[in-house]
């Protein structure tokens, strides 16, 4: 049965888990939740027990939910085409099905969800403020963002969508810092006027072709895509539009982006994980799911505007980056620029700047995801996010900062991390790409200049020099589970980075085989490279 | 294409030094505490300089079967994975790229310089640093570097010669660092990184232009696939290679050898580099990671030669680069400083080499460099040892017949930099400028000035002696107790003890390299050639590129003999006569010549760019960020914000629901927007 509805479990476990949590631990007296300042000398005191049941049941959870995810990874063949496909009546008056798939575009994606909520829910062990609730939260978003990236049902899929804004809105509302009302609403309302306009291509989609099956409307070539190019390029072109700008306020490209550093800052250590690591991925993959194979012709028409906004985002992130005064603004910054280096591989329409363009969207997932997670190690120890409050830390905290130096060299995209592989092939494939081109791929490399500039400053503001505060003399190094925390993400930085190969596998039929960009739409000359595609001599 | 019997061993090279790494940084710490603190440092650093030097002997086994059964083009590939193996590091969309090493005579020339001269400098380490604090974390910086090193110059494609060149750079930035908690050494350190940056970015666009014409990153392959093979018949992957291309290839990958071997306008960072620790000094930024540009150069050679505009921009900027800085180090009172500028300066020297065709005199010159600077640096840190931390030499005089044995080798050095007959600069310099002066047209400038440049090398050197050891002494004696050896601690505000010599660690490191630097030019004399013979296979064929000499080699060995007596000459006088002060002229003077003011201010270069780019950059980001993403964006979003606080006011008193406000905002402007969509678009 398993076997079956693997996917289906996958998707609904954290939220099993979420209700299981409501209705293990049914809410507690007004002690309780002060109680759950757990001290390990208390011993077994009731409301400490509860909370730390309470952390063990949503870790145990997570771990069986990405444990699932790595069944499907290992079940998972290297071949294109839709797998673990299930499909059920859901709302027959809409047409709507229950369908859920995976094909080698999603496949990593779901993975890297399983795997940051495991970390995420490790990190925060230490929340204390309404444990139960901050716990099934983040379980709720987990299913709702595997949801996403399995929806193959447009209705569905907006419906997961939508479902991910609750969660995280109450995450930043609820454990964020000093602005999070502002940031919160500010998230919800970029995100939701984006939402709102998808809603509107959805309909229309709907509406022409009769059908929300996704899962044969982005085959290039299917009987009901083929439907879909038939109705005049000016209205698709709009029903394009309002789908390829709800995509981009959630990458979220430039001049979108300034949520992002707002939400970033306010929410909890987890939450900015989350937030980075996999919701933005989410504009991503609408991209590569739904506007490349719904709207090639659209798609390759605005390709020179969303090259151009690609590459502005990357040097104006790291321009701006450089200046903040706020450790997690930088790194939110920074991943506007990232997330440019992303959009510039799928605007590539190369094979090669695709497949780095997913490379980099889970590269950015562990990179930035580390930063956050030692961002908050810092915050957790003084309160502050301040660059200036620091200094001198590597004497202080010698373990803390060797993590922070990996993760600042995959952000730099130093070769042997994983960053270098996804930026290399985005670069590469942008300047063998008819729509980008080398120069363009020359502005875009220029950001691997201010990445250094950036990141290399902030290391040194906050680790070398002289230890001259006292706060930061006593700073305790990581912990046990700080480091538990920490060392799987440097396994897949130095992973990806020296043996990329057997992850490639997993992306390169799918992005191959069938042509995201059919030579119809595209009028590229070909050139007979193997392996290559929409490359011109 | 041969195999070596010896192939499966190759990756011993670079991987021991990297075990060593590793070792360092896990256990390094651990061991010391374990094994108290003086037989830990002696096992880590005995480690450290074991594993480079067991890696120094598996490249002469290799070197030596590579000349015995290598074959007419003593070429070979060997897998970097364990046991020879050859692991995939990328392979996607037509990109494959391998863990692989190119085995040949450009590699293995550099496999020994790094692992030979790198050993002796780990050995001089182990004295140099034996009291710092961090001792471990200083030799897993430097083992890794040896490792990235070793890639750089034996990785089978451009990407991994690229793994390396960043990978050299990133211990560069650590090193140059290492002495952290001063502000100072960090900024030196992440001025090395990014302006480096900047060149690596340059090779990184040259790689993406090579994979677009010739459809792959390897430089050879078995079959004469790789792209130097291509380029070497005048193909590319599908047609005929175009001077255009070659030539727009061959720029992009200088700019990155710019960044890495310090050129013109990119030297920037490598003065302030000085400020990591000695030993760092001579290694990286003398002997070996600074020359990787030339290195680089030289391995592309085939398609170099096939752009002789491209050609001509790296023998004039060599040329320039080596002026400027000759300029520079003959005003500088930092012992360190000079040495640093005579780096840039010399490094300009081989880059014109490589610019008149000449790369494998460029490459002699790499050699005999590696030799007599690393010995000029380890002799100047031996000085500093000696000095209790001292690096300015208007403090110094009077050393020659205290720290003799400094004194002695030192004086090899000098005289093996200036261009003294028999010495090893004297050979490789004379190759280069004799093949300058015989590049068409513009020989005879370049000539003129490499000469020039030469006379005032001889004299900066001979300045640097004077001053160090010759002239009377300028400082007071330390207190404190004299004639202690190796135990004491270096360069940071420690005063100790009086002038001594170094312990045996730092001194017989000091013996070798001067050995070297009196016989090493042997092998690359005009009449016995042997260096150049040895690195034919690996340089542009003779049917691209030939360098001409300019005039007979014996007139050319006579006429730079002369030019270095002179500057010697010229030295020596200056200072015997007037040297009393450690000033050749009063203060007055030197201000209001020009020459002299430009010099010390370093050309202006530094200050410009750091101006334009750092307190520029800086303003001009924050006016960014302020104005465009908090004023107009923000303002946009937060206008279109209070709008909808208007209308919701006004909805609200329709309302009572907040939340289903908001759905029915949502649904109504969804309607409206649906609506006048499929308004023009539900005919087919």
């Amino acid at each position: 049965m398993l076997t079956d509805h693997l996917l289906s479990a996958l998707i609904f476990l954290p939220l099993v888990g979420a209700l299981a949590l409501l209705a293990l631990f049914p809410a507690a007296p007004e002690a309780a939740a002060h109680g759950a300042e757990s001290d390990p000398h208390a011993g077994p005191s009731m409301p400490g027990g509860r909370a730390a049941a309470i952390r063990l049941f949503a870790l145990v959870v997570s771990l069986a939910t990405f444990a699932l995810s790595c069944v499907l990874l290992a079940r998972f063949q290297m071949k294109a085409g839709y797998q673990f496909l299930e499909s059920a009546d859901w709302l027959p008056m809409f047409g709507a099905k229950y369908t859920v798939g995976i094909d080698g575009i999603s496949v990593l994606l779901v993975a890297l969800t399983t795997f940051l909520s495991v970390l995420a829910i490790g990190y925060s062990f230490t929340v204390t403020k309404r444990i139960k609730e901050y716990m099934v939260f983040l379980l709720i978003l987990e299913s709702a963002m595997l949801g996403v990236f399995c929806a193959l049902d447009l209705i569905l899929f907006y419906v997961f969508w939508e479902a991910v804004l609750i969660p995280m809105y109450f995450l930043i509302g609820i454990w964020g810092h000093e602005r999070r009302t502002y940031a919160a609403v500010k998230f919800f309302l970029y995100t939701f006027a984006g939402s709102v306009l998808m809603l509107v291509g959805l309909v229309a989609v709907i509406r022409l072709v009769g059908s929300s099956d996704l899962s044969a409307l982005s085959i290039p070539g299917s009987e009901l895509n083929d439907k879909l190019q038939g109705f005049p390029a000016q209205s698709l072109m709009w029903i394009y539009a309002s789908f390829a700008l709800a995509f981009m306020v959630k990458v979220p490209m430039f001049p979108f982006h300034t949520w992002l550093p707002d939400a970033h800052v306010e929410a909890p250590t987890a939450g900015s994980v989350i937030l980075a690591g996999v919701m933005l991925k989410m504009g991503v993959y609408g991209f590569m799911r739904i506007c490349l194979p719904m709207f090639p012709q659209q798609a390759m028409q605005s390709s020179g505007l969303f090259i151009a906004l690609a590459v502005i985002g990357i040097i104006y992130g790291a321009v701006v980056a450089a200046v903040q005064p706020d450790m997690k603004k930088l790194v939110a910054y920074s991943s506007v620029s990232h997330l440019g280096y992303v959009m510039l591989g799928v605007f590539s329409f190369t094979h090669l700047g695709m497949m780095g363009a997913l490379l980099q969207s889970i590269n950015h997932g562990v990179s930035t995801g580390m930063l956050f997670f030692l961002v908050g190690c810092l915050y957790d120890r003084r309160h502050t996010r301040e660059i200036t409050a620091f200094g001198g830390l590597k004497r202080s905290v010698p373990a803390l900062s060797f993590f922070f130096l990996v993760a600042m060299l995959s952000s730099v995209a130093l070769p042997l991390t994983n960053g270098f592989v996804g930026e290399f092939a985005i670069l590469q494939g942008s300047y063998l790409s008819k729509t980008a081109g080398p120069v363009w791929t020359a502005v875009a490399a220029v950001g691997a200049i201010l990445s250094a500039v950036y990141m290399l400053w902030l290391f040194q503001r906050v680790f070398a020099g002289p230890l001259s505060k006292e706060e930061n003399r006593a700073m305790p190094d990581l912990s046990l589970r700080e480091k538990l925390v920490l060392v799987p993400l440097v396994v897949l930085v130095f992973w990806f980075g020296v043996a990329v190969t057997p992850w490639v596998r997993y992306m390169e039929p799918t992005i191959t085989a069938p042509k995201l960009v059919r030579p119809k739409a595209a009028p590229i000359e070909y050139i007979a490279l193997p392996g290559m595609d929409g490359v011109r001599r | 294409m041969h195999d070596l019997h010896t192939g499966q061993w190759v990756w011993l090279i670079p991987v021991l030094p990297l075990v060593g790494a590793l070792l360092h940084a896990g256990l390094g710490a651990r061991v010391i505490a374990a094994l108290g603190d003086k037989r830990g440092r002696w096992l880590v650093g005995a480690v450290a300089t074991g594993l480079v030097l067991a890696s120094f002997a598996v490249s002469c086994v290799v070197l030596s079967d590579l000349v015995v059964n290598g074959g007419e083009h003593r070429r070979a590939l060997a897998g970097l994975g364990p046991g020879g193996s050859t692991p995939d590091w990328i392979r996607m969309g037509g990109l494959h790229l391998r863990f692989e090493a190119l085995v040949d005579p450009l590699s293995m020339l550099m496999c020994l310089i790094v692992t030979g001269v790198g050993g002796l400098i780990h050995l001089y380490a182990t004295g140099y640093m034996a009291t710092d604090r961090d001792y471990p974390r200083f030799f897993t910086y430097f083992n890794l570097f040896i490792f990235m090193m070793l890639v750089l110059v034996l990785g089978s494609s451009a990407a991994l010669m690229f793994v390396g060149w960043e990978g050299v750079g990133l211990c560069s930035y650590l090193l140059i660092s290492f002495w952290f908690e001063d502000p100072e050494n960090a900024k030196a350190g992440n001025k090395a990184f990014i302006v480096n940056r900047i060149g690596d970015v340059g090779f990184l666009l040259g790689m993406m232009t090579v994979f677009s014409i010739f459809g792959t990153l390897n430089f050879r392959t078995a079959d004469g696939t790789g792209f130097l093979d291509l380029a070497e018949h005048g193909r590319t992957a599908a047609a005929a290679l175009t001077v255009g291309s070659a030539t727009l290839i061959s720029l992009l990958f200088f700019v990155g050898a710019c960044g890495k071997s310090a050129q013109f306008p990119l030297y920037i960072w490598l003065p302030d580099a000085m400020a990591g620790p000695t030993p760092v000094s001579a290694l990286i930024h003398a002997a070996t990671m600074v020359t990787a540009g030339v290195v680089m150069v030289t391995r592309l050679s085939p398609i170099f030669a096939q752009a002789p505009s491209a050609m001509m921009v790296v023998a004039a900027i060599g040329l320039f680069t080596a002026v400027l800085a000759a300029g520079v180090a003959a005003v500088q009172n930092d012992i360190k400083k000079v040495l640093a500028y005579s780096t840039v300066s010399q490094l300009g020297y081989m880059f014109l080499g490589c610019g008149v065709g000449a790369f494998a005199a460029g490459m002699f010159h790499v050699t005999t460099h590696a030799f007599f600077k690393a010995l000029l640096f380890l002799g100047a840190g031996s000085v500093i040892h000696a000095m209790s931390g001292e690096q300015d030499m208007r403090k110094m005089g009077g050393l020659s017949g205290r720290i003799r044995v400094t004194h002695a080798t030192m004086v090899a050095g000098w005289l093996a930099i200036a261009g003294i007959p028999v010495f090893a600069g004297f050979w490789s310099k004379d190759l280069i400028l004799n093949s300058a002066l015989g590049a068409p047209l513009y020989g005879v400038l370049l000539y003129a000035v490499g000469v020039g440049t030469a006379l005032l090398t001889a004299f900066y050197m001979t300045r640097l002696m004077a001053k160090a050891f010759w002239t009377p002494q300028r400082f007071v004696e330390p207190h404190g107790d004299t004639g202690h050896g190796g135990d004491d601690s270096h360069g940071h505000g420690h005063g100790h003890g009086g002038v001594h010599e170094s312990p045996r660690s730092m001194t017989v490191p000091l013996i070798v390299l001067a050995a070297l630097s009196v016989v090493g030019g042997l092998v690359g004399t005009p009449w016995a050639n042997a260096f150049e013979r040895f690195l034919e296979p690996s340089i542009a064929s003779p049917s691209l590129i030939v360098p001409h000499e300019g005039m007979p080699a014996a007139t050319g060995l006579l006429a730079g003999a002369l030019v270095a007596a002179l500057g010697v000459g010229a030295g020596l006088y200056a200072y015997r006569t007037k040297g009393k002060s450690g000033f050749l002229a009063d203060e007055r003077t030197r201000k209001s010549n020009p020459l002299f003011v430009g010099a010390t201010n370093l050309w202006y270069v530094d200050g410009i760019l750091s101006r334009i780019f750092i307190g520029g950059g800086g303003r001009f980001a924050d006016r960014v960020w302020r104005w465009a993403d908090r004023t107009l964006i923000d303002g946009a979003v937060n206008a279109v914000a209070w709008t909808t606080g208007a209308v919701a006011e006004v909805v609200r008193r329709t309302q009572s629901g907040y939340l289903r406000s908001y759905a029915v905002t949502m649904l109504v402007g969804a309607a409206v927007v649906v609506a006048w969509v499929l308004g023009g678009s539900v005919r087919p």
